[in-house]
């Protein structure tokens, strides 16, 4: 996991706005990392990986809906004047460079849980530095959701064999496209 | 349906992320020749270098077979993942048998709409119950059984395969094979006669491999190519073969380098050799024209694929052979070969370097994705020797012309080194010394002596394969061949005369080779594996031809099958 | 750098992507960049209709179907050329030229001379995996020379090209380099090179998974932000870029070069130049 290449600082927040943008903007970035890998999945005909990430990227995108219907008028007009397109990368959208055509779903798994506890960490990082006593508020809330997408996903992962030796096995060399 | 003269067999074995089917493909192919049967295989794949869905097409019997059949006997689906992309490519029948495994899901619509014969095996869940166990080698068990090769043979191929780096890989293979051929639906499948492992030695070769082999049988020494596919793979096997024949080679920055640095080896005396696809062709054009102009022997392999442009680099076609033939600018008469199988690849690469020190001039050779990308299994071929010699003047001769006019138009080259020898290679318009010139006669007459040169008999060994008699004629060129070869023996059964013309040698033009050929002949019928009917045209331009000439032209990237090659026959029999 | 829309519409980065499914391998380096793409052209509110993808042949160039802006999948090692056309008819447009290493810098090696030395305003972004991935395996002019494969057993036994020396030599205004895991730093950059006029060059290592995943997947661990702060003094980079390890990440050298910029095209009537001919 390229945890060295992510920030691990959470961005200064003057106010709820912002952290409305911040939270949702990771929520969002999420549902579609998920999607973007189930794409590379089915594309790489690995369905069963797929199923996975399209099943995290509904989790996500329940949540991103929760988040808007809270900020409500919180976000207005879109968002604040200091968001920004480029990132850093949110906690819990899971690095490109970790997927293998191959990965088994207990890896797939383990990898949700490592951003899902990432972003646990991120928001009480927020709660703890947070003068504004809302903002403090509403990161501790987001934590704990957070948490409970870690048990849910801890649960699903007991139902998940571990991976077999040589997984990542593919008799047949790359073949050439163009 | 099957054709009771067919005494083949065609598997294909489909499956997609890792499921190993290509090798399968091969392990299938390799216990099939220790078992004395000839093969033929090809592979289709998706657009995705890794994990992708893939097709290994494999054609086994017991007499040579270099061609794919009309259909395919068995298709075993490890998957059915995206296997609509191959649809068009796997023709199946009522007389088809589908293994399929339940746990895969619903069959896509154009195997149901088949009418093959379904068997269901739980190929996955089997593999599963041995500890490394492979579905594909589950599917080899089948198939093995199937077709009537014993386990044994693929046990033996699979440890010849992977045996070596694993010796529990090789245990659970075992397993697998032998749980597969014990759950073979009880269907009956012709089964081929197994020979036996024959006395004489058999080849597995792939027709980029016999294009580089061929080469150097004929003393090629330098190669700097650039790599595309489909012809990638003759720049990899020359890379660790030519050192080990003392020669060397270049991977070049792109298809300029490559065409001038093996035109620059060439000057200095070494065979030299370069091959590349259509794109790469095209850029090569002015340099072949300066190769032309300068008099400076190579050759040039284009492995075709479907174009224009970038196309369809995965697959055949044949369809550069316009720029093959009228590609370079001004007048450039050049020798432009195209092998007609896989086999072939070797003989024809081995000529083609020949013509080109003999004539000193370019020859392009074109292959095609269909040969060279297809492996077979054949019997070894018998060796040809071609004496091959670039002319070279025997002392220093005072006031040497490097392009001294001669009854033959071939002249003297001499390699820097020669005393007396020097000149200056051009491009530039030159008179019999090389020195520069403008004048009418110098341009003339070295435009002569270049057509002069090519207007020698020395094509009539091997300028075409011409097979049978009749008043009805396949003419055709390059890797249609093998197909076409099938059609005729199949029309030949239905009681039709007709006689099959194959060139090897498509420039320069042999009208009275042609005309012997076609002597008695009423009907043509011309086909190719283009959109425009390249080769028809040509003829036309060139050739006088008897009365009838009927174009059958059809672009890839589907391949050409017998079947609808003796159905055009037939109706070229009729009326 | 934020940049605040003043256009009346923002775009999400979404809506820079198109509906084609990349065919890039999972765990390809591409598949970040295409993303880092996605957020520059949000941070610079640019219309999708706005932005020109240009590329050339490679895992790489496939980037322009991926996107939703205009794009051009040209022939190989030719997308400067086709770009400098583009933005010289067209200098309204925001054009991007996307290549890989072999594209870029074997075959396209001569155009990128020139390119660098025309300056016209363009962002030319190499996915460099030191490898020609497409044609499954052979050495590009960036692969260390040890590298064994099948077409140079033993290894190729050449110095790798050094694309940032040459592009400053050849007179490009703003060269940069960065990882591809980085997808925040690489948007950033892509943001910087599109604003600085002239010829912008980013090189953003980009591991590939399926044919260096042993010598690359390591990458992440060794790129790291380049200490020394960028120079406007082509001496000063010259001699930073000389002694360069391979891995150091930012804006290396942004210079003062004006960018190329003939008159826009426009329509006038040539009929009065028929008096050059008239006797």
């Amino acid at each position: 996991m390229t945890a060295a290449t992510q920030s691990n600082e959470p961005p200064k927040l003057d106010n709820i706005a912002e952290f409305f943008a911040q939270a949702l903007a990771i929520e969002v970035e999420a549902t579609e990392r998920y999607n973007l890998l189930a794409d590379q999945m089915e594309v790489h005909n690995n369905r069963e990986i797929a199923a996975i990430f399209r099943k995290m990227a509904m989790i996500e995108g329940e949540h991103r809906n929760e988040i808007a219907r809270r900020a409500g008028d919180a976000l207005v007009a879109g968002r604040p004047a200091s968001f920004s397109w480029i990132g850093p990368d949110g906690p819990e959208a899971i690095d490109c460079d970790d997927v293998h055509y191959l990965m088994t779903p207990h890896r797939a798994l383990m990898l949700a849980r490592f951003n899902e506890e990432r972003a646990v960490r991120y928001f009480e990082a927020i709660a703890a530095a947070a003068t504004d006593p809302q903002i403090a508020a509403f990161a501790a809330e987001m934590a704990a959701e957070e948490r409970d997408h870690v048990v849910w996903v801890d649960q699903w992962l007991e139902q998940i064999a571990p991976d077999e030796p040589g997984w990542d096995e593919d008799p047949d060399p790359p073949v050439h496209s163009e | 349906m099957r054709s009771p003269s067919d005494t083949s067999l065609s598997i294909v074995f489909t499956g997609s992320g890792g499921a190993g089917v290509m090798t399968a493909g091969q392990i299938l192919l390799d216990a099939a020749t220790n078992c004395g049967l000839y093969g033929f295989m090809t592979r289709s794949t998706g657009p995705q270098i890794r994990g992708g869905e893939a097709a290994a097409m494999i054609r086994l019997s017991s007499k040579p077979v270099q061609s794919p059949g009309d259909r395919f006997d068995i298709l075993l689906a490890l998957d059915f993942e995206n296997l609509q992309r191959f649809a068009d490519e796997l023709p199946l029948d009522s007389a088809s048998l589908i293994i399929a495994d339940p746990a895969a899901g619903e069959m896509p619509g154009f195997l149901k709409n088949s009418a093959a014969a379904v068997g269901l095996v739980p190929m996955s869940k089997l593999a599963k119950g041995v500890k490394g166990g492979r579905i594909a080698m589950v599917g080899l068990g089948i198939l093995a059984r199937l077709i009537g090769l014993p386990e044994t043979a693929i046990v033996a191929a699979v440890a010849a395969s992977i045996g070596r780096k694993k010796p529990e890989a090789l245990a659970a293979s075992e397993a697998a094979v032998l749980l597969g051929a014990n759950a073979a639906p009880d269907v009956a499948i012709p089964k081929l006669p197994l020979p036996g492992k024959p006395k004489e030695g058999r080849w597995s070769i792939t027709g980029n491999e016999a294009t580089g082999f061929g080469a150097l049988k004929a003393g090629v020494k330098f190669v700097a190519g650039y790599p595309i596919t489909p012809a990638t793979e003759i720049l990899e096997w020359m890379a660790h073969a030519l050192p080990q024949c003392g020669g060397v080679l270049l991977q070049a920055e792109d298809e300029l380098a490559s065409i001038n640095m093996i035109m620059g080896a060439s000057y200095g005396g070494a065979p030299s050799l370069t091959a590349t696809a259509g794109p790469g062709l095209s850029l090569m054009i002015e340099s072949l024209g300066l190769a032309v102009a300068s008099e400076i022997p190579l050759v040039v392999v284009d492995v075709m694929r479907s174009g224009p442009s970038t196309g369809i680099a995965t697959k055949s076609e044949q369809s550069d052979l316009n720029i093959a033939v009228y590609g370079l600018h001004g007048d450039a008469p050049h020798i432009v070969t195209a092998p007609l199988s896989v086999g072939d690849c070797l003989l024809t690469a081995q000529w083609s370097v020949h013509l080109a020190e003999t004539f000193q001039t370019p020859v392009i050779m074109l292959s095609d994705q269909s040969l060279g990308h297809a492996r077979v299994v054949i019997d070894r071929p018998e060796e040809i020797v071609f004496q091959t010699k670039r002319l070279a003047p025997e002392a220093p001769i005072a006031g040497y012309e490097r392009y001294a006019q001669t009854d033959s138009g071939i002249s003297a080259m001499a390699i820097p080194g020669f005393p007396g020898g020097q000149y200056t290679a051009d491009g530039l318009t030159h008179n019999a010394r090389g020195t520069p010139s403008s004048q009418a006669k110098d341009h003339v007459g070295q435009l002569d002596k270049r057509q002069r040169k090519l207007n020698a008999s020395d094509f009539a060994a091997h300028w075409a394969e011409i097979d049978g008699d009749g008043e009805l004629a396949v003419l055709t060129w390059g890797s249609t061949s093998e197909p076409l070869r099938e059609a005729v023996a199949v029309a030949r059964a239905a009681g039709i005369k007709v006689k099959l013309i194959a060139l090897r040698l498509i420039a320069p033009v042999q009208p009275t080779l042609l005309a012997a050929a076609l002597a008695g002949v009423k009907r043509i019928l011309v086909i190719e594996q283009n959109h425009t009917g390249q080769f028809w045209r040509y003829l036309r331009a060139y050739y006088d031809l008897p009365a009838e000439v009927i174009s059958i032209h059809c672009p890839g990237p589907l391949p050409i099958r017998p079947g609808e090659a003796f159905a055009h026959i037939q109706r070229g029999a009729r009326a | 750098m934020n940049m605040i829309p003043n256009a009346a519409k923002a775009f999400t980065p979404a809506e820079y992507k198109s509906a084609v499914k990349p065919v890039w391998c999972p765990g390809c380096g591409d598949h970040s960049v295409l993303i880092s793409f996605q957020r520059a052209l949000a941070q610079l509110a640019l219309p999708p209709e706005q932005v020109a993808i240009v590329s050339g042949i490679g895992c790489s160039s496939r980037i322009p179907a991926y996107t939703n802006c205009y794009g051009f999948h040209g022939v190989h090692g030719r997308s400067l050329a086709l770009a400098s056309g583009l933005k010289v008819a067209r200098p309204d447009l925001t054009v991007l030229v996307a290549s890989g290493d072999g594209d870029g810098f074997s075959i396209g090696g001569n155009h990128f001379l020139h390119a660098c030395r025309r300056n016209i305003d363009l962002t030319y972004v190499v996915m460099d995996n030191r490898i020609y991935g497409m044609t499954k395996g052979q050495p590009s002019p960036t692969t260390e020379p040890d590298w064994d494969t099948a077409i140079s057993p033993g290894g190729t036994g050449l110095s790798p090209f050094n694309p940032l020396v040459i592009a400053l030599a050849s007179g490009a205004n703003f060269i940069a380099r960065g990882f591809s895991g980085d997808i925040a730093g690489c948007a950033k950059l892509i943001v910087e090179a599109v604003q600085t006029p002239g010829f912008s060059f980013v090189q953003i290592l980009s591991p590939c998974v399926t044919f260096r995943e042993d010598q690359q997947k390591g990458w992440k661990n060794v790129v790291h932000t380049a200490i020394v702060p960028e120079t406007d003094d082509p001496a000063r980079a010259a001699r930073r870029l000389m002694t360069d390890d391979g891995f150091n990440t930012g804006v290396l050298y942004r210079g003062n070069r004006a960018p190329y910029q003939p008159l826009p095209l426009a329509h006038f009537d040539p009929s009065h130049l028929e008096t050059e001919f008239a006797k």
